[in-house]
């Protein structure tokens, strides 16, 4: 594997992540992570979906008008999410049921669009599927890791088995309601881009502003 | 850009090519910007997505109509406490099952009706075989209801054994459907099943956990002077208590989705839902003629 393609590949997992980094795509990250399995679903449909879209859209990148760049790319990205919800209706039926709209939301989820602007439209199609793949890899990661504290904390299962035995089945946890609710999707996204920030300062945004110690004797103005 | 001027000037003094891809070479060849190209790719794009979309619509039809009809009756046979691991739903349903229309209003079965291909949630939003539930009467905030319900029945040695109801009521953030099953009395609940239903997950949602669906088993729908009483309490039943029969544990942290469900085991246990027809089958016991 050329040396690039290996790192539009890897980068978006850590260094990169769209979720962590760009803070991209979280209304479905909050929506689909009470389960694993939904997760897992959710995360192949747009890996799917921004790998497909980026490698269309760079293909005819050339000859797209700039007055309707933007609805271009939004009919391709449209069409390809409809393609995928009717696979998962016609052959994972019980977890579409699951996902509900959340599979059709794909179309408005920004890594999409954001991949397909920021580099499909500069950038040939093979490229451009190894990109989008890996902007799906690094949305699954989070959504996965988001997934398993939810499901684990909130019900005791992970992947629907039963891993710690419920209080009200006669067992020890007593699962904590607010990690099936979407909030607690905020709490450890937000302990994750502390976690991976704390890892890689890098990643650490300057400051906007800084609030500066007014000398002693210019505070008067109450 | 590789489409400039020069490859534009080339390709339309090309005698080469003809018709259509002459056509499309001196579209491709336009400036990107120019109105005809901004128009042609604006077509060639719909219709390029139209063909995509329209084929896997259509081409996956008929197995998602296939998963859709598998489940229903996965849920009918599960409520049946039917449903085994690995079995062919296909075959057991065919063998196991009856589906009946019946007439809400009169209690009766009606035979003029294709069991099959009756739909009783399209029926309820069609003017033509809807009813508008007055407003006073509507416990269970539905608003409308088909005329007509379809029933399923289990039946062993010529007597029916569970009597399918299909039921449905407003809970904390969605319609709520599900089946009833319930003895040949027309009394004991055997089994409760939501198969569509949006609430919280994990609270609300717990509807469809099977240690709750468990606590129906045996309870009784109605009092003694044919009132439905049966309805959800907040926190755990008492059994020592009178009146524990007509009793199920409230779901914890779910106050509205168990009100929901309350609501519509009465709305469709009264005499605007089942009632009519669970007398006429108490009455016949359980046997065909006459109901």
């Amino acid at each position: 594997m050329k040396a690039e393609t290996k790192k539009v590949l890897v980068d978006p997992l850590v260094d990169n992540n769209p979720i962590t980094l760009q803070v991209l795509g979280i209304c479905s990250a909050l929506a689909v992570t009470s389960q694993m399995k939904t997760s897992i679903i959710m995360a192949i449909a747009l890996t799917a979906v921004v790998a497909c879209s980026s490698a269309a859209i760079s293909m005819v990148r050339n000859h797209i008008p700039s007055s309707i760049r933007i609805i271009v790319q939004m009919t391709i990205i449209a069409s390809l999410v409809i393609v995928v919800d009717q696979i998962l209706k016609a052959f994972v039926y019980d977890i579409s049921k699951q996902l509900s709209v959340f599979v059709g939301l794909i179309i408005t989820n920004c890594i999409v669009m954001g991949r397909a602007e920021a580099y499909a439209m500069k950038n040939p199609p093979w490229d451009s599927f190894v990109d989008g793949i890996g902007n799906g890899l690094g949305y699954s990661l989070i959504l996965l890791i988001v997934a398993f504290f939810r499901e684990l904390l909130g019900a005791g299962k992970l992947f629907g088995i039963e891993i710690l035995k419920l209080t009200k089945d006669g067992g020890w946890y007593e699962p904590n309601g607010l990690m099936l609710l979407p909030p607690s999707a905020f709490f450890i996204i937000g302990l994750i881009i502390w976690a991976f920030r704390s890892w890689k300062p890098a990643q650490v945004e300057a400051p906007d502003y800084k609030i500066s110690a007014i000398a002693h004797g210019e505070g008067g103005h109450h | 850009m590789s489409n400039d001027n020069k490859d534009q000037n080339d390709l339309e003094t090309s005698p080469s090519a003809s018709g259509l891809s002459a056509y499309k070479d001196r579209i491709l060849a336009l400036g990107n910007d120019s109105l005809e190209k901004t128009i042609a790719v604006a077509l060639a794009l719909c219709l390029v997505c139209a063909v995509l979309v329209s084929f896997s619509a259509v081409g996956l039809k008929p197995l998602q109509i296939y998963n859709k009809a598998l489940d229903m009756k996965k849920n009918i046979l599960d409520v049946a406490g039917l449903l085994e691991a690995d079995m062919d739903i296909d075959q057991a349903f065919e063998t196991q099952i009856e589906a009946k229309i019946v007439d809400l209003k009169t209690g009766e079965y009606d035979d003029s009706i294709n069991v099959v291909s009756f739909d009783q949630r399209k029926a309820a939003k069609d003017p033509q075989q809807n009813k508008v539930i007055p407003r006073k009467l509507d416990i269970a905030s539905i608003k409308v209801k088909s005329k007509k319900a379809k029933v399923y029945l289990v039946k062993k040695g010529g007597q029916i054994s569970s009597i399918i109801l299909p039921v449905h009521g407003y809970g904390l953030w969605s319609t709520m459907y599900g089946f009833l099953a319930l003895d040949a009395d027309g009394q004991t609940v055997q089994s409760i099943n939501f198969y569509d239903q949006a609430e919280t997950p994990g609270l609300g949602g717990e509807v469809v956990n099977p240690t709750w669906r468990a606590l129906w088993k045996g309870k009784k729908v109605y009092s003694a002077d044919s009132v439905p009483v049966l309805r959800l309490v907040k926190g755990i039943v008492d059994v020592s208590r009178a009146g524990a029969e007509h009793q199920v544990d409230g779901l914890a942290g779910a106050t509205l989705t168990s009100n929901g469900v309350s609501n519509l085991i009465r709305y469709w246990m009264g005499d605007e839902g089942f009632a009519p027809y669970l007398n006429k089958v108490r009455t016949t016991k359980g046997k065909e003629e006459g109901v």
